[in-house]
Order: C-alpha cells, then sequence, then structure tokens
C-alpha cells in the first residue's frame, strides 16, 4: 500500500537519476527534510566508535606496542632470524601457489555460472561456498586423511618417497582449501550484475570466444579481481588452524609465518613473536588500503554501467 | 545437454569452464571432504551417535555455537548501527574507520587471538579494569564470544552497508509528508528495508564464528564442559589416536557449516529479490 | 589456456618438492620430533652433536627439530611425520608408534634405563614469596588457590602431574583408588584453563598472570625461571613427585629408509654419554649418570610401572582413554 506507492514513485525517480553517477551519501538533502537529531547524531557516532576501537584499534595497537616495546634494534633482530627468515619465504610460496591458482579458478567459475544458466547452480555456487565456513581444523584433517601415512593414498606415496602432507605440498593444499572461494564470491555477484550483453554484442561484431573475454570481460572485472586477489592473499599469507594440522612444525622447514608467531611465542619470546605478528598486522593494513580503492573503483564501475 | 545448448549457444567456453570448474571443485573441495565421510563410515550407527552426543561433546557445541549466536547478535545490533552511521553522518576520519572495519578480514587469525588473549587477560589493557569488577574475560565463555565477535564484525556491517546506501532519500522524505516522525520513519520504512541484509550478515557472522580456530584457541580456557571448543575437541581426538571420533565429529560440523551456507545463500536471494 | 596453467601448477609443485626433500648429497640431516618443553635441551645438545660427529666421522650432520605436544607429535609422526627419532614425554606416545609398524617391538630395551637418557619430575612453580603458602601437593586443593596444568589429554606432562597427584593421594594414609579420584577431582576444580601442551600453560602462569601455581616439569620450571625472571617466581619441590622418563628412540620404518640409522643411533646415544648428560643436567634435567652433578633435590619418586598404575598401558586406559578418571571427573552431575 504505502510501500508500493513509494517504490513506484521512486522507481521513476531513480530511473532518471541513473544516468549520472549516483552520489552515494544522500546527507546533505535529507539534512534539510529529516534526519535524527544532532545529538542523538554523536551519541551513534561516539557508540559506534567505541565499539570499533575497542574491537579493532586495540588489537591493533597491542600487535604494535609489544613488537616495538625493546626498541627498533631487537625489532628488527628477530626478524633477521634465519627461522623467521625461512618461514617468510614458505609464506610467500605458499602465497604465490595458491593465489593464482584460486585466481583462475574464480575467473573460470564465475563465467561459467554468471554468464549462463543451468539447473544446480545453486548447489554449486552453495558448494563452492564450502571451505568458507568449514572449520580450519578440519581442513587440514581432511589431507591428512588423505595424504596422510595411514590415509588413502598416504602408504604409495611413502613408497614413492612423495612428500606431501608434514612438507609444504601439503602446506599448499591445506592453503588453497581455505582461500578457495574468495576470488570466485567476489567475481560471481560483479558479473552477474553487470550480464552479458556486452560479450554477445562483442560476439556478434565477430569476436572470438578469447578475445571477448580479454578484450571486454577482463577491463569490466578488473577491479573485482583486484580485490578478491588482494583477500585471497590475505587469508593464504595468515592461515593459521589449517596449516597447523598438515605443517609438522619443522622449524626453518614447514612453518609459515602464523605458525611462527606461535613457536616464538611459546618460547617465550614474546617481543620478537609479536615482532613477526607485526609483519603480519602490516599485510593486514596494506590488505586494506589496496581493498579501499578496488572496492570505490568496482562502485564506480557499477555505477557507470 | 540439449537444454544447456538452446540457452547458452551465444557465448562460448561453458563446456569447459564449467567442466573445469566441477572439476577443480572435485579436487580441492569435494573429495577431501568425502574422505571424511567414508572415515567416518568405519563407525557403526550406535558409535557414530554416542561418539557425537557424548557430554563433553555437546557441551562443546553449547559453547560454540552458543557463543556464536550471542556474538552474531551482538555484531547484528552494533553492526547497523557502524553501518548507518559510516554511511549517513560526516564524521573526521571516517574513511579510516570504513577501512579499518574490515581489519579482522585481513588480520591472521593467529595474530588476533594472541592480541586479545593478551588485551583481555587480567593483566592486559582492558582486562586489568574488568578483573577488580569480577568480569573474567580471557579464559571464560566470555572471552569466547568476544573473539567471534572480532571475526564477525565485518559481515554485518559490510552486508547492511550497500543497503543503507540504496536507501532513496525520497522515501524517507514521502514518509514525513505523510506525517511520521523520525522514530516512526525508522522502524516503519527503513528497518524493513535493512532487514534480510540484517538477517545475512547475521547468518555469516554466526557461520564464520563457529568455523574459526586461530583466533579464539589463544582467548579460550578449554575446560571441558565449560569453555571448549568443537575443533579442539576434535584435534583432542585426534592426539588420543582415535580418529573415527574425530571425524565423527568433523562430519557433524560439516553439516551445520552446509546447513548454514544454504541458508545463508537462500536469504541473499531472498533480500536481493526484495530489493528490487 | 587451463592445461597450461596445469603443468604450470604441477612444475610449481614438482620444484617445491625438491626443494623440500631432506638429504641432500653428502650432508646428513635428522629429524628429531620431541616433545614441548626440550626445545633449549636440543638447541644446545643439536650443536654439540654435530661437532662431536664432524671430528668423529669428518661427515656434517644438521639435526631438524619439530616440537610440540607429546601426543600431537605421535600422531603426526603415525600420519606420515618423517622422523628419524623421537625423543617424546612418555613411552605410551611411542608405543603407539610402535603399534602402526614404525618401530620394532621392544624398542624400549634398546637403550639403557627404559631408553630414558634423562628423567624430571613434576613440581611447583609459585610467585616469588610464595604468598599463597604452596608447600605440597595437599595444598593446591585448598579453596581459592589456583592451580594451572595442560590438559591430559593432549600434553605429555600433563598426564605426569595428573598421575603424580594421584600417586601422592594413594600414598597417604588411608589412601586408596577412591580418596585418590577424589584428591585428583578437587584438584581440577582448581583449575581455571587447559592449554593444550606444556609451554602453553607456562605461558599461561607467566605471561598472562593467571594462577598461584603452575605444575610443571622441573626442568620447564627452573628454565621459566632462568628466562622470565628469578625475582618473579620460585620453584617448590614437594615431598614426592612422579618418576617421568622421557623415552628416546629411533623410528626404525624411516631411519632404514632414509639410510640414517647408523647417525640416528649414534645421536640417541650420545645423549648417555658424558657430554649429553653434562647438557641435560645444565638444562635442569635429572642425568641417569650418577657422576654428574645436578643441583636439584631429592624427591622420593614413585614410578608408572608401580602397582598403582602398572604401566602407561594400564594407566592410560583407567585415565585418560575416553570414558577414564579424567572423563569421569568431568563428566557432569546428574
Amino acid at each position: 500500500m504505502k510501500g508500493e506507492a513509494f517504490k513506484g514513485w521512486s522507481y521513476k525517480l531513480r530511473e532518471e537519476q541513473m544516468s549520472v553517477p549516483t552520489k552515494i551519501y544522500t546527507t546533505h538533502s535529507s539534512e534539510r527534510a529529516q534526519t535524527e537529531p544532532a545529538f542523538v547524531r554523536w551519541l551513534l557516532i561516539a557508540v559506534a566508535l567505541i565499539f570499533l576501537t575497542l574491537f579493532l584499534a586495540l588489537p591493533l595497537a597491542a600487535v604494535f606496542s609489544q613488537a616495538f616495546e625493546k626498541g627498533l634494534l631487537v625489532y628488527l633482530e628477530a626478524l633477521r632470524e634465519p627461522d623467521t627468515l625461512s618461514s617468510i619465504k614458505l609464506t610467500l610460496i605458499t602465497a604465490a601457489v595458491s593465489v593464482p591458482l584460486n585466481l583462475f579458478f574464480g575467473v573460470t567459475a564465475a563465467w561459467s555460472i554468471a554468464k549462463f544458466s543451468f539447473p544446480g547452480k545453486n548447489l554449486l555456487i552453495t558448494l563452492i561456498d564450502l571451505p568458507f565456513s568449514v572449520s580450519p581444523v578440519i581442513s587440514g584433517l581432511i589431507y591428512v586423511l588423505i595424504f596422510g601415512l595411514q590415509g588413502w593414498i598416504g602408504p604409495w606415496l611413502n613408497e614413492h618417497d612423495i612428500k606431501i602432507v608434514f612438507a609444504v605440498p601439503g602446506i599448499i593444499l591445506a592453503t588453497i582449501f581455505v582461500t578457495f572461494p574468495f576470488v570466485a564470491r567476489e567475481l560471481i555477484p560483479l558479473m552477474e550484475a553487470q550480464g552479458k550483453e556486452e560479450e554477445e554484442a562483442a560476439l556478434v561484431l565477430g569476436a572470438t570466444g578469447l578475445q571477448t573475454f580479454f578484450r571486454v570481460t577482463l577491463p569490466n572485472i578488473k577491479w573485482g579481481i583486484i580485490y578478491g586477489v588482494i583477500l585471497c592473499n590475505a587469508r593464504a599469507m595468515g592461515e593459521f588452524g589449517a596449516v597447523s594440522v598438515v605443517s609438522g612444525h619443522i622449524r626453518g622447514m614447514t612453518n609459515t609465518v602464523p605458525l611462527h608467531v606461535e613457536i616464538l611465542y611459546n618460547e617465550y619470546n614474546y617481543t620478537a613473536a609479536f615482532a613477526v605478528a607485526s609483519l603480519l598486522a602490516f599485510l593486514a593494513l596494506i590488505t586494506l588500503a589496496v581493498k579501499s580503492v578496488a572496492e570505490w573503483k568496482v562502485r564506480q564501475q557499477l555505477n557507470n554501467n | 545437454m540439449r537444454l544447456f545448448k538452446q540457452q547458452n549457444n551465444v557465448l562460448p567456453g561453458f563446456g569447459p569452464t564449467l567442466g573445469f570448474t566441477i572439476f577443480y571443485l572435485s579436487l580441492i573441495v569435494l573429495i577431501p571432504l568425502s574422505a571424511l565421510v567414508f572415515r567416518t563410515a568405519g563407525l557403526t550407527w550406535t558409535e557414530f551417535i554416542s561418539t557425537v552426543t557424548a557430554p563433553r561433546v555437546l557441551a562443546s557445541y553449547r559453547v560454540t555455537f552458543g557463543a556464536a549466536i550471542i556474538a552474531a547478535s551482538i555484531n547484528a545490533i552494533f553492526g547497523v548501527l557502524v553501518a548507518w552511521v559510516l554511511v549517513r553522518y560526516h564524521f573526521p576520519g571516517r574513511k579510516i574507520v570504513d577501512a579499518l572495519v574490515d581489519l579482522p578480514f585481513a588480520l591472521p587469525t593467529a595474530v588476533a587471538g594472541i592480541t586479545l588473549a593478551t588485551i583481555y587477560s587480567s593483566n592486559g589493557w582492558v582486562g586489568r579494569y574488568l578483573e577488580p569488577l569480577g568480569i573474567k574475560v580471557a579464559f571464560t565463555p566470555i572471552g569466547i564470544t568476544l573473539a567471534m565477535v572480532f571475526i564477525g564484525l565485518p559481515f554485518v556491517v559490510r552486508t547492511v552497508q550497500p543497503v543503507v546506501e540504496e536507501i532513496e532519500v525520497e522515501l524517507e522524505e514521502a514518509a514525513v509528508c505523510l506525517g511520521a516522525n523520525r522514530w516512526q520513519t525508522l522502524q516503519r520504512v527503513i528497518f524493513p528495508m535493512l532487514f534480510p541484509s540484517i538477517l545475512t550478515g547475521f547468518a555469516l557472522a554466526f557461520a564464520r564464528g563457529v568455523g574459526e580456530y586461530g583466533s579464539i584457541i589463544f582467548i579460550a580456557g578449554n575446560m571441558p564442559m565449560v569453555s571448549e571448543i568443537t575443533p579442539l575437541l576434535i584435534i583432542t581426538k585426534l592426539e588420543q589416536f582415535d580418529y573415527p571420533g574425530a571425524t565423527a565429529i568433523a562430519c557433524v560440523m560439516l553439516l551445520v557449516s552446509f546447513l548454514m551456507l544454504l541458508i545463508i545463500n537462500l536469504l541473499q536471494k531472498w533480500s536481493r529479490r526484495y530489493a528490487e | 589456456m587451463k592445461i597450461s596453467q596445469l603443468t604450470k601448477s604441477l612444475a610449481a609443485l614438482v620444484l617445491v618438492l625438491s626443494v623440500s626433500t631432506v638429504a641432500i648429497g653428502a650432508d646428513i640431516t635428522l629429524l628429531n620430533v620431541s616433545y614441548d618443553p626440550t626445545r633449549e635441551l636440543y638447541s644446545d645438545f643439536n650443536n654439540a652433536f654435530a661437532s662431536y660427529w664432524k671430528g668423529k666421522t669428518g661427515d656434517k650432520v644438521t639435526i631438524k627439530q619439530s616440537h610440540g605436544g607429546s601426543g600431537k607429535q605421535a600422531r603426526a609422526v603415525i600420519d606420515g611425520l618423517e622422523a628419524d627419532v623421537v625423543t617424546l614425554a612418555l613411552a605410551y606416545d611411542v608405543d603407539a608408534i610402535a603399534e602402526k609398524g614404525l618401530i620394532k617391538p621392544g624398542w624400549q630395551k634398546e637403550l639403557p634405563h627404559n631408553s630414558s637418557p634423562y628423567t624430571s619430575t613434576i613440581v611447583f612453580l609459585v610467585r616469588k614469596g610464595n604468598p599463597k603458602k604452596i608447600k605440597n601437593w595437599d595444598d593446591l586443593v585448598k579453596p581459592g588457590v589456583s592451580v594451572i596444568t595442560p590438559n591430559p589429554k593432549t600434553s605429555g606432562g600433563a598426564r605426569w602431574n595428573y598421575l603424580a597427584a594421584w600417586a601422592f593421594a594413594l600414598h597417604q594414609p588411608g589412601g586408596n583408588e577412591v580418596k585418590a579420584r577424589e584428591f585428583v577431582s578437587r584438584l581440577l576444580k582448581n583449575v581455571p584453563v587447559l592449554d593444550s601442551g606444556a609451554r602453553g600453560s607456562t605461558n599461561t602462569f607467566v605471561q598472562r598472570g593467571l594462577g598461584d601455581v603452575l605444575l610443571a616439569w622441573e626442568n620447564e620450571a627452573f628454565l621459566a625461571i632462568n628466562e622470565l625472571g628469578p625475582d618473579k617466581f620460585d620453584v617448590v619441590t614437594p615431598s614426592e613427585s612422579i618418576l617421568a622418563e622421557p623415552p628416546v628412540t629411533v623410528i626404525d620404518k624411516v631411519a632404514d629408509k632414509r639410510g640414517t640409522r647408523k647417525v640416528a643411533e649414534e645421536y640417541l646415544k650420545y645423549l648417555y654419554s658424558d657430554e649429553g648428560q653434562k647438557i641435560a643436567a645444565k638444562h635442569y634435567y635429572r642425568p641417569i649418570n650418577p657422576n654428574i652433578p645436578t643441583k636439584l633435590a631429592k624427591v622420593k619418586l614413585y614410578k608408572i610401572d608401580d602397582k598403582a598404575f602398572g604401566g602407561w598401558q594400564k594407566a592410560q586406559k583407567a585415565h585418560f582413554a575416553d570414558g577414564g578418571t579424567f572423563d569421569q571427573i568431568y563428566a557432569p552431575v546428574k
């Protein structure tokens, strides 16, 4: 009733507005008509900020304050230690393998899901999302169940001296599992929102499939890809639970940076633990920065369509 | 297959891309997860039921799911608030705060865990003020809930934020014209529009809280029956060399995750349709 | 496009696999999978052994370490972690590995003293000045005393803790199984948090300031004092405790496969040498060589093979397996 009337009226207005990049923040125009009284506004802002400070700013500050507690020299010493360096190397290798693989998968899956319709699409999307909500412990456990000595192909691997779990490949596998949906989840809604008209137009104009993809689709989803990749990377470098199960914790060999943080913590080396943790915190901040930029660009792109 | 061909004969690449998608999905996700189910199948039905309903296991469900629900609810309330504040109000530093909301997404779980445990322990920055009040945070279910609030925080905010942005001013203006005061507008016009996304955000935060390990394990007390989370129980069983028991509990968790996901996806579909 | 991507990832996998292969050329590498508190001990010992081996044979040997809760480490070895030797907290965990065929049966007789080159016991770590006046086990069950111990289900040290408490209660005048269980029950009620490993508990006690007393390995307690503040903690040795024998052994299957048997055996034998025993004593273990001096107090020690426990198989089943006394104590009161 009232709602319907609103919708009809505003829909018309929206159509007229759609050609102009919509200014998202409408506070100015609403201010003159109606909004909360000023004190309520500031109260809400205060509450929100307190909440966020308690839960976000405080932990972040704690990491850095503990890391630099003994000064810059000790901080750098902790990072230069051989075991720390090899953990950084392992983390980088893991991310360098898992992220591209999941990127490729994400693009492929998004293409097949967003541009076509077929029965079971929802089931497929749910299955792709599954690693997202599976506990990391289980994520690691399943690979042990297959590749471990007591697992399905473990004995065969052992005979041929191929090490998967408790070695680097196992860590990579577990990381791939845990970061599996990140790129796909970003691209699917994006590509669905963009529709397939542009690609169809390109085909009509004579482009091949691959040309269409690289020249038409890719530029459109560029920022979505960056967004997905940066999140995927953050998770890949920061994963703890799943990697802990498959790692074997061999110092200097199968410890990623998060695992190394735990080791340092367990050796009463708290400053070093937080120093290494601060590396990850820096990474998180960089991730956030790139993500904000990407988000803004994606929004721009969607508005332009 | 003829059905597919008819609908999709314009854009190429359907076969290969869908094929690869399903192949990669099976290889990385489905086959390993099935290993879980197979290992559990070694148990008889009664053994399975008795394993997953043992008192300690049931207590861990209560802790894990209970804390996750409470945390998701807290996030639902404050998340809407934060989303509203970020979209509707201007204040210095808004952009930075907006970016910071994603911190739990980007910060590795172990770092979050150690840090939260340090802050809320009895000599930590916050814990030392709470301790004299008799409020123990670290190593209690409260600590677990706190950790889950941390990791679930971005979910509600980021799900509700776009919807708040989409609210058209004209709707609110029309409500005022028709005589509604601010509170009524909020209650009758705006809240129903936000509700599906709040629900979705809640479900996402819940699912994430249930699955999380790294950030919780450092702050949980791990006391059987009191503050033991289910993933820890799985590990405990593993270290007692009780593989079928561990996989049985893992299966239950997996089932719950899968159901949660289905619900979330349905909710998202519903809210997308609702928004149109 | 996807095939070349697949090849690329396979190539990456192979490259990574070859990088992670352990034995390279003439250098020998051993993997020692150990339990939680031995980090410092083996860090020292491995250096000593490396120079000894180099002097003796001219070969370079690198020993890689992995540390974690004893049960967790045993599980990892069972699942394929290629340890040449294991140096775990209790014989039960090594037995579990032997059961899967990775170690030949009768392993415990291979080396002297039940394959334990050093022993330890369970003591109390308290705050400086011992404000709660904790002298012995019965002080632990007093109300208002907060006790820190790891979870016996995952930590070897915690199992020794549990059995030491049990043994104490059993040997009190009028003690029996029921009284012992009551005692341990009351003790556990005073425990606010169960970490999964010995180090976790020490961290909880030391770094997070939780608890009045930490039940710890003797070597761990002294190490904590050295590392974290001799002015912050005191060690209290109870009147009686349990003889903890952390065993060491070669994993036959791995050593034979990798051809490292000789080095591995010599590595373990070196623990019994004077040098090895000195290093153990330095790290607050009790060397079994009576000629090596140790500053550790004399304690009346009960053994796992005593009639009360009947060895690890029996003790594990009675206390720590599903449905054992630990589970019973934590079962909800109906």
